[in-house]
């Protein structure tokens, strides 16, 4: 009995290593584990067997059944993993074939930079605010300190709708200051971008229509080093940790002291040439001009009634269209409105 | 404004050791911004004055000679000359080999038929000068140098007077003063911690007689000349002016003419106060009369040219004609002359606006109304009239008359201002002592009495301590100001509206849409374009007055026009396909307020080959379901001219008219020169805000499994999709979950006239799992409502 055991086991495994189909297993399985296979007759002649013998031929009919479920297991694994190596083999791709065209839209690159900074003075406690386009003279002019007479209210200017001169194209966001002041108790920390208008022919640096980005800080005690830190803060944002500025004194009707604040040259280092040549970035000058601000003048703080002996603040204003256009290394700023796709989606 | 440095060292303040760089960068941080500067010298290089030693012809040549010229080196240089003028013992500019001339001219050596020439005598036009430079030289040939002081071997551009640098400066609006050489100096002298000289000027006078003789000023526009002041030259002797004075002129690029001319050009740039010289032969009856112009009146000016004047302008007229346009340019008919012998020096103060406009009107901005139109100091008129007189002495070109007559209608009010050191120091946040502000004051010549501010004349910018801080500001230096950060407690922030609009255009984006920005003025002929009706509201629209041209003129109220513009340009480029957005405002006028109202439109705009009104639609549902809206419906829009009649709808959320999404008209699509189908949405996007959903809550996801029932119904073409779903919907009642269209048939097994809808329905109960018959009940509620309402009856 131990030899026909030892036959079947022998007989089982080599016939499982030979199986090559899950369907030729289970017929396998049938025919050595069934009801009526080849173990089970051998195990029904236990009774023949003596007392003594039928445990230890237990035992090994137990190790010969364990060995032929080992091994069909392991078998099945086997051909279930070739099996699926094969499927997967048969299904493989080009994975070099472009993906299908599913293309997604561009921000326009203006609109990204404006986002970017819009995103910076939000993170530094500034509300954007909004306001009209098509404006009176007196937020755009007047209220700002800009006396009746001045040049920059000439018709070869400015766009007018109305013969008096009163209602214009704003020229600048500025007015938004006014707008802002006359509505809200300081503290006042807004910034307000926009479009702006005036009477320019478009070329490569001129168009009607441009942005330009205002900030107004009000409170008690704000200082010019205030305004200093903020500048300073919010450019490095945008250009850099490494960015060095200056400020210049300069002049606007409605901020008192009055600066321009330029960034030293990043291609020349300040130096204005690069290799013996006129530095094409910043044009020999060393630095880049990049936006005006100031105090905020007593009169139109007063003109809005708030009290300058109390309140003090500082405003800034720069051009959208030029920041965009030297991040962007936009050459000529009609490409800004033309629109083409080829265009924007580069950016 | 132009500055020749040396006029300001050898004058005024002496900074010749400071470099050019230094000084441009300390008068830039100071607040006088360069624009530009130049060596003078940087056009000429190694060009000296040599002597000619020996002059022989050319042996091949029946014109040219040769010439050895000593140049200052050991062994004189042969040079070959074409000119005619040269003599031996004559002292000429040579151009040495590899040397420089104006216009990036190089000189090299060669051989000039046969002959060796190691470089070339120069005549001034090839140095860049002209006869006005140099009065008496040949205007053809060499330029003789003999009576020049000079040596041989110096640098020519030593002779020229070109040793200088010129600054170009941008002056600011506020700061009148520095349109002269001695606001200038004042600022550099400041700016590097200075005093600078002053010198009044010294009239001798002569026996000549008296200015009252001769002249009478009246000035009846008094509201346009602040003051007129006046005094004469007899005896004048026209001629040129000397070197020193003609190289200081063409320095600062004013072109030298003749002494009297000079000095009046000369004292501009000094003082910063334009003048004027009348020969007073033609000043009828020795009157001038300072008054607005007449109607119909004309004046040939100095340019020659025949100017239209009108009242509002003003003129300076002797007793019967305009002899001068008041600050602006002299008239011909009183113009000197060579055989001018009695002048009248004008220094006036005229109104800026006026003479800005008048400048304007008659497209003549000239040197002297560009001074005038910043609104010059009127107390300047009198120094700067002295200064000519001066100059006439000291050039011996005429006997200056006794007396000044000076009309004087408005003079500015003394000013004076407390110095408040700790509400500077409040404002700048710097901590200065009162004793430096002092200082720094001081050296802008802006005297401090008694912590008083006496406010000079010349500074009509300082009004209020914010003034002074910026004086104080810019002397202690703005970049030494301590940078702070101040502390406030609002807090950043988008509005509603803008967030909304963040989030509607990365939906668009998603689905593929590029962002455009277009101009808010467009064409009026816009609404024909797009195929208005004439009567159309739109068609009222904000009109610019005085726009740049006709197709910027009028305020858009709509924004279809800008969409279609730019979807035809990119046809035009040949684009294949094109999807396009804008958040575009509009401008509609408002019946009895000066403003327009300004919504934002939400525009789409689509061309390519596999767009149909479907894809629009069902970008744009999906653009409002991501803006969290209330589900919008569509109804056929058969009348708006600018889409096709057949394929349009209006969009209405809640309620709301929208917008209209559609095919854009073929006819309007022409007239952007696209022939192929372009797909549009226009939606408001101001009323979007209020249309949102409130913030989501979550409902319990279902516990019961749905059961899904297909029903494809067979009915009338008119019966739209819309009108079956309420049907169904409406008989339904609450089990019914969803409802979907997924085919519509005609053809084999569909009547004519017919078509099949095909619907996906899905139902569910909440507390309970569906038996067949609640869905059988639902099925034919449902289609025993779409037999009796729609006559459609199932496939």
């Amino acid at each position: 009995m131990r030899e026909q055991l030892e036959q079947i086991k022998q007989n089982a495994l080599a016939a499982l290593d030979a199986a090559s189909s899950p369907a030729s297993l289970e017929e396998l399985r049938v025919k050595l584990l069934g009801k009526k296979g080849e173990l089970t007759a051998v195990l029904k002649q236990m009774g023949k067997l003596s007392p003594e013998e039928r445990p230890v031929m237990g035992q090994l009919a137990n190790a010969v059944r364990a060995s032929i479920e080992q091994k069909l297991e392991a078998r099945k694994a086997d051909i279930h993993a070739a099996a699926l190596e094969a499927k997967l083999a048969s299904e493989a791709v080009d994975v070099t074939i472009p993906g299908d065209n599913i293309s997604v839209g561009h921000q326009h690159p203006m609109n990204q930079v404006l986002q970017q900074i819009k995103d910076i003075f939000v993170g530094l406690g500034y509300q954007v605010v909004d306001g009209p386009e098509v404006e009176l003279a007196s937020y755009n002019f007047t209220r700002l300190n800009i006396e009746e007479g001045h040049p920059s209210r000439d018709r070869s200017d400015t766009f007018y709708f109305t013969d008096d001169d009163s209602v214009l194209l704003r020229t600048q966001t500025s007015p938004m200051q006014v707008r802002v002041m006359e509505n809200a108790k300081p503290p006042i920390c807004i910034l307000a971008p926009g479009r702006v208008f005036r009477k320019d022919e478009a070329d490569a640096t001129h168009s009607p229509m441009f942005h330009q980005i205002e900030g107004l800080v009000v409170d008690e005690r704000i200082t010019m080093g205030d305004l200093k830190g903020a500048l300073i803060t919010m450019m490095r944002k945008i250009y850099g940790e490494d960015a060095i500025m200056r400020f210049r004194p300069h002049h606007f009707p409605f901020t008192e002291p009055s600066c321009e604040m330029d960034m030293q040259c990043h291609k020349c280092h300040g130096t204005g040439e690069i290799d013996g040549q006129v530095c094409s970035t910043c044009h020999g000058e060393g630095w880049i001009e990049l936006l005006g601000a100031g105090m905020v003048h007593p009169k139109v703080l007063a003109g809005c009634g708030i009290d300058p002996e109390k309140y003090s603040g500082f405003a800034f204003g720069m051009g959208l269209e030029r920041m965009a256009m030297g991040r962007m290394r936009i050459n000529d700023l009609r490409l800004i409105f033309d629109n083409d796709v080829r265009f924007l989606n580069q950016f | 404004m132009k500055l020749n440095r040396k006029w300001i060292n050898e004058e005024f303040v002496d900074l010749s050791r400071v470099s050019d760089k230094e000084y441009v960068e300390t008068m830039t941080v100071f607040g006088q911004k360069v624009e530009t500067y130049e060596r003078m010298d940087a056009e000429i290089r190694n060009v000296v004055v040599g002597k000619v030693v020996s002059i022989v012809p050319h042996p091949n040549s029946d014109h040219m000679f040769i010439c050895q010229v000593d140049v200052g080196q050991e062994e004189p240089v042969q040079i070959v000359t074409g000119a005619q003028n040269v003599h031996e013992g004559d002292l000429v500019p040579t151009a040495l080999h590899n040397s420089w001339l104006p216009g990036g001219v190089h000189i090299t050596k060669g051989k000039l038929r046969g002959e060796l020439s190691n470089g070339m005598l120069c005549s001034f036009a090839e140095l860049g000068l002209t006869q006005n430079d140099l009065p008496g030289a040949y205007a053809d040939g060499i330029w003789i140098l003999n009576d020049e002081p000079c040596t041989v071997g110096q640098d020519i551009n030593q002779v020229i007077g070109n040793d200088d640098t010129v600054v170009d400066f941008e002056i600011t609006n506020n700061r009148p003063d520095c349109y002269s050489i001695i606001g200038l100096a004042r600022e550099s002298a400041a700016a590097f911690g200075q005093k600078m000289r002053h010198r009044e000027p010294v009239v001798k006078g002569s026996e000549a007689g008296d200015i009252y003789d001769y002249l009478d000023v009246e000035v009846p526009a008094d509201h346009l000349c602040n003051r007129y002041s006046s005094r004469m030259v007899a005896n004048v002797k026209i001629g040129p002016s000397p070197k020193w004075l003609r190289q200081r002129l063409r320095a600062n690029g004013v072109r030298p003419i003749n002494n009297i001319v000079d000095i009046t050009n000369y004292v501009m740039l000094e003082y910063g106060q334009p003048m004027h010289a009348f020969d007073y032969r033609y000043v009828s009856s020795g009157k001038i009369v300072v008054r607005e112009a007449r109607e119909g009146e004309t004046l040939t000016t100095l340019d020659g040219n025949i100017r239209n004047l009108k009242p509002g302008m003003l003129v300076i007229a002797d007793d019967d004609k305009p002899i001068g346009l008041a600050g602006i340019m002299g008239g011909e008919n009183s113009e000197i002359v060579a055989d001018t012998s009695m002048v009248v020096f004008e220094s006036a103060n005229f109104d800026g606006t006026s003479i800005r406009q008048t400048a304007l009107a008659l497209g003549m901005r000239t040197e002297a109304s560009g001074k005038f139109e910043k609104n010059l100091d009127p107390l300047m008129t009198i120094p700067a009239l002295q200064r000519a007189c001066e100059l006439v002495e000291l050039l011996g070109c005429g006997d200056v008359l006794g007396g000044t007559i000076d009309v004087l209608n408005h003079i500015p009010e003394e000013k004076r201002l407390p110095l408040e050191p700790d509400k500077i120091n409040k404002l700048l946040g710097t901590n200065i002592p009162k004793e430096d502000m002092i200082r720094y004051l001081d050296l802008l010549e802006i005297p401090v009495e008694n912590d008083e501010i006496l406010v000079p004349s010349f500074r009509p910018d300082l009004n209020l301590m914010a003034d002074i801080a910026e004086e104080v500001g810019r002397s202690y230096g703005y970049n030494e100001i301590p940078i702070t950060a101040f502390k406030t407690s609002t807090q950043g922030g988008y509005s509603p509206e803008m967030k909304l609009e963040a989030k509607a255009g990365t939906l668009c984006r998603g689905l593929g849409y590029s962002e455009i920005i277009t101009y808010s003025f467009v064409s009026p002929t816009v609404f024909d374009q797009i195929r208005l009706s004439p009567d159309s509201p739109l068609r009222n629209a904000l009109r610019i007055q005085n726009p740049l041209g006709e197709d910027t003129s009028i305020m858009r109220t709509i924004a279809l026009p800008s969409m279609l513009e730019i979807l035809g340009r990119n046809n035009a480029y040949h684009n294949k396909a094109a999807k396009l957005y804008e958040l575009a405002k509009i401008y509609l006028p408002v019946e009895g307020q000066p403003l327009p109202e300004e919504p934002r439109m939400l525009v789409l705009g689509t061309y390519g080959a596999n767009e149909t009104f479907f894809t629009l639609k069902g970008e744009l549902e999906a653009i409002f379901a991501g803006l969290r809206l209330k589900k919008a419906s569509y109804t056929a829009e058969k009348s708006n001219p600018s889409y096709h009649p057949g394929r349009c709808a209006r969009v209405s959320i809640d309620g709301v008219d929208v917008g209209v999404i559609g095919q854009v008209h073929p006819l309007a699509a022409k007239n952007y020169g696209i022939e192929t189908e372009v797909y549009c949405a226009e939606i408001s996007f101001t009323k979007l805000l209020a249309l949102q959903l409130p913030d989501a809550t979550y409902s319990p996801l279902p516990k019961y499994p749905s059961v899904t029932r297909d029903l494809a119904l067979v009915c009338d073409e008119a019966v739209t999709v819309a009108q079956a779903e309420e049907v169904i919907t409406s008989a339904a009642g609450k089990l019914l979950r969803e409802i979907r269209l997924f085919d519509i048939y005609r053809g084999v097994g569909v009547p004519d006239g017919k078509k099949s809808m095909a619907f996906s329905l899905i139902l569910r109960a909440d507390d309970r799992t569906l038996t067949d018959s609640d869905s059988e009940t639902v099925v034919t509620k449902i289609l025993s409502a779409l037999a009796d309402k729609l006559n459609a009856s199932l496939r």
